[in-house]
């Protein structure tokens, strides 16, 4: 503390810097040590739950459960391996249904909707519109897209409990995620790629479809794979708008179960609780091997691009 | 007050005014720019140089609010009349700041041909190195065109966008600025690179650095902002004259940085 | 006002020029007295503060290859400094000429031929006024004193014609007498070049206001060499 004695002889200051100083390192220690608490409170509750999961449920996962077909019953014999194939197929046609419709929606929405003031009120009025739309679909509880899906495509369209009807609905669900994650990708688009696209001749689409869309594709792939995993993890949409059987599904108009709703299943209906929460057990370990590669995935791309 | 030049006129610009709304940011400019020259245009901030610019490639119209009296010509043709996507192949645009796309360094000169319909990859390949070669970049980058065009230094990247620019044949190219996010060598490299562009284009440059204009350009303006802050063009002429011995003494003052 | 620190190393510069300008008028007019009077040591003397001249005209060009470099001059200040490295070069010419007459006024010694004193002073008294005025019109860029200049020019050119005359006449009438006849010819010539130069400074005057060059007055000297030493 050398240093400190020699500040000491140095003029005065109007005020008292020195104590205020060490009032000022005081405060952020606490700040910081109580953001660190926050933390680390999160990740333990993190950890507990998984770790609670994964010790339980490991010990019911074997090649046979993975394999094995639910065989139903009191005592959830079998094992779930038509889940995991019934989630993949409902993950495909969820997506198929709503990723394009999203990501062009979101397109339009951020790039011609500028033209609203030139092109009249009345498609400012839609977009407008259509944005708080979004916004209010994305809070909306999963069991309403539910209800929804099961009053509209399983009874009036005579869908009836079908991978059609889920993957309808589940698409309703996720698409004001996709739109929105689309649309802030494309905002955050540099203008100046824009204009340095124009500047060379091209027209607005080939702008959008050439430079836009494929700077905005991290995000874009972002929202999509966020909106899988939603698929992944929900259970009341489903559950009314897919049925419970636990049989493989011959087409898209069959019924089927996915993990999820197999650990509701399980959980509710039987006494398997180790095998509730093995099944829980592997719909972690693919939601986080899930993230993992979004992760990875998307830094890989990040970095291609940026070159650095 | 007579702005006329020798030589054939390029562009052409006839009582032009430009508003924003109500905002009127350019007022009645009326000048000739000469055919492969070099024109710079100078003058204090905010004084609608960049605006003018722009106006020659119509990239003022991507703002909803623009509105524009008079006329510009290019090649006796009036810009509204012709398709905007065409003229902007015909006035190609470097930026200020450099700006090139998310993709390789081939990928971004082969954008522009591609949109335009050029399909062949021989024909491609040669519009690539043609044009590289023209930005002098080429022996830098060309045994890496797959690396991305991100990965250059500021001063390549800004030869880049020339290229890109290049790649689509442009008769004019307008430039705002160029050189001014680059360090004083790369500066002085892309000067050098606009002398021996105008052999075969028309070049407008925007610049606030007055010894870049009187070092690089054959004829400059010189814009200045009025009271209601429209700007208008004070004078016009032969670069060295304009240096040595300006007619206006607005220009002078300038030009002496003794403004305001 | 901007460009504060410029504008007063111009003014600065100025100063120097006009200081320079009274140096080259005194060592004029000392040079024709110093001949007048044979006065050798003066002489000496003379010759030796030519130095001093050389030393504030490379002083001022010095300076203004400063400017050059670290203001990057142009329009109305550029053509300012390049016509006062151009001016500080005529003056310092100015100056080996009044240092020539007093190298002459050496040579001849105590030579008994005879001189058109009157002539020299005369020619010396009007250039050195031509010159005083060019130099305040060319600092205060006054086109209308700089024009009346050129044309008193005239005045010296007649009386350099008289006095190459008369020392003519000498040479022929006493064949011995061409050595120091020489020296004198060389001495009214030193002094009507001088006068000619102010008519530069009064060009250069006229660039600086209006951007062009012109050849002002008309010059109808038979000598286009310097004789100076």
């Amino acid at each position: 503390m050398a240093t400190a004695r020699k500040l000491l002889k140095y003029k005065p200051s109007k005020f008292d810097y020195k104590k205020n100083l060490r009032a000022r390192n005081i405060s952020q220690k606490i700040a910081f040590g109580i953001i660190w608490l926050c933390a680390a409170i999160a990740v333990a509750a993190l950890i507990a739950i998984v770790g609670y999961v994964l010790i339980n449920g490991l010990p019911a996962v074997n090649l046979e459960f993975i394999t094995t077909r639910p065989a139903g019953g009191v005592s959830g014999e079998g094992g779930m391996s038509t889940t995991i194939v019934t989630t993949i197929y409902l993950v495909i046609i969820t997506t198929v249904i709503a990723a394009p419709l999203g990501v062009l929606a979101a397109v339009y929405i951020v790039e011609y909707a500028e033209e609203t003031e030139t092109g009249g009120s009345f498609i400012f009025a839609i977009v407008k519109y259509a944005r708080i739309g979004v916004e209010i679909l994305a809070g909306v509880p999963s069991i309403v897209f539910g209800l929804f899906g099961f009053i509209v495509f399983v009874s009036r369209l005579k869908l009836n409990f079908s991978l059609l009807s889920a993957g309808l609905s589940g698409a309703c669900l996720v698409l004001p995620v996709i739109i929105r994650t689309t649309e802030e990708a494309v905002m955050a688009v540099p203008r100046s790629y824009r204009e340095g696209s124009l500047a060379l001749g091209t027209t607005k689409w080939q702008t959008i479809s050439g430079v836009v869309l494929p700077a905005a594709t991290p995000g874009i792939v972002t929202g999509i794979v966020l909106s899988i995993g939603r698929v992944i993890a929900e259970t009341a949409i489903f559950w009314v708008t897919l049925g419970g059987s636990y049989r493989l599904p011959r087409d898209i108009m069959s019924s089927g179960r996915t993990m999820a709703l197999h650990v509701y299943s399980l959980a509710s209906e039987t006494r398997a609780f180790d095998k509730a929460l093995g099944t829980s057990a592997i719909l972690i370990i693919i939601i986080v091997a899930l993230n993992l590669a979004i992760n990875l995935s998307s830094r890989q791309f990040a970095k291609k691009f940026s070159g650095k | 007050m007579e702005n006329k030049t020798n030589g054939i006129s390029k562009l052409s610009v006839e009582d032009y005014s430009l508003y924003y709304a109500d905002f009127q940011a350019l007022r009645d400019v009326t000048i000739e720019l000469p055919a492969n020259k070099i024109t710079a245009i100078i003058g204090p901030s905010g004084c609608g140089k960049s605006t003018f610019l722009r106006s020659f490639n119509r990239m003022n119209d991507l703002i909803p609010s623009v509105h524009t009296e008079g006329k510009i010509e290019l090649d006796a043709e009036n810009i509204h009349n012709v398709d905007v996507v065409e003229l902007r192949k015909r006035v190609g645009m470097v930026f200020q700041r450099p700006n090139p796309f998310p993709k390789s360094i081939y990928e971004n000169i082969a954008f522009g041909p591609r949109a335009h319909g050029v399909r062949d990859k021989q024909i491609l390949n040669q519009i690539v190195q043609t044009s590289l070669k023209q930005a002098v970049l080429w022996d830098e980058v060309k045994d890496s065109l797959n690396k991305s065009g991100l990965a250059l230094s500021g001063g390549q990247q800004q030869r880049l966008c020339i290229a890109r620019a290049l790649a689509v044949e442009p008769e004019v190219i307008l430039m705002d600025e160029p050189a001014s996010a680059l360090d004083p060598v790369a500066t002085l490299k892309i000067e050098d690179l606009i002398q021996q562009l105008k052999e075969k284009y028309t070049i407008v440059i925007v610049t606030h650095n007055m010894q870049q204009a009187a070092r690089a350009s054959d004829f400059t303006l010189f814009f200045n902002m009025a009271e209601d802050r429209a700007g208008y063009l004070v004078e016009s002429g032969n670069t060295i004259d304009i240096f040595t011995n300006p007619k206006e003494k607005l220009t002078e003052q300038y030009i002496s940085g003794r403004f305001g | 006002m901007t460009r504060e620190i410029f504008t007063r190393k111009i003014q600065q510069i100025k100063d120097e020029i006009l200081l320079l300008g009274s140096m080259v008028e005194q060592a004029t007019l000392d040079s024709v007295i110093v001949f007048k009077h044979k006065d050798m040591e003066a002489a000496r003397s003379l010759i030796q503060e030519d130095q001093a001249i050389n030393d504030k005209r490379f002083a001022i060009e010095n300076a203004i290859m400063i400017l050059f470099a670290t203001q990057q001059p142009l329009a109305h200040d550029l053509r300012m400094l390049s016509a006062m490295l151009l001016v500080s070069n005529e003056l310092e010419r100015m100056g080996d000429y009044a240092k020539g007459v007093a190298s002459n006024a050496i040579r001849l010694g105590a030579s008994d031929i005879p001189i058109p004193i009157r002539d020299i002073e005369k020619m010396a008294e009007l250039g050195v006024n031509m010159l005083h005025r060019a130099l305040s019109a060319f600092v205060n860029e006054n086109m209308e004193l700089a024009a009346k200049i050129p044309d008193e020019d005239d005045l010296v050119d007649d009386l350099f014609n008289k006095a190459y005359r008369s020392i003519v006449n000498v040479m022929v009438s006493n064949p011995s007498s061409i050595d120091d006849a020489s020296y004198l010819l060389w001495v009214v010539h030193n002094l009507e070049r001088f006068a000619d130069r102010t008519i530069n400074i009064c060009e250069r005057t006229l660039f600086i206001i209006s951007g062009e060059m012109m050849e002002m007055g008309v010059s109808d000297d038979e000598f286009e060499d310097d004789f100076d030493e």
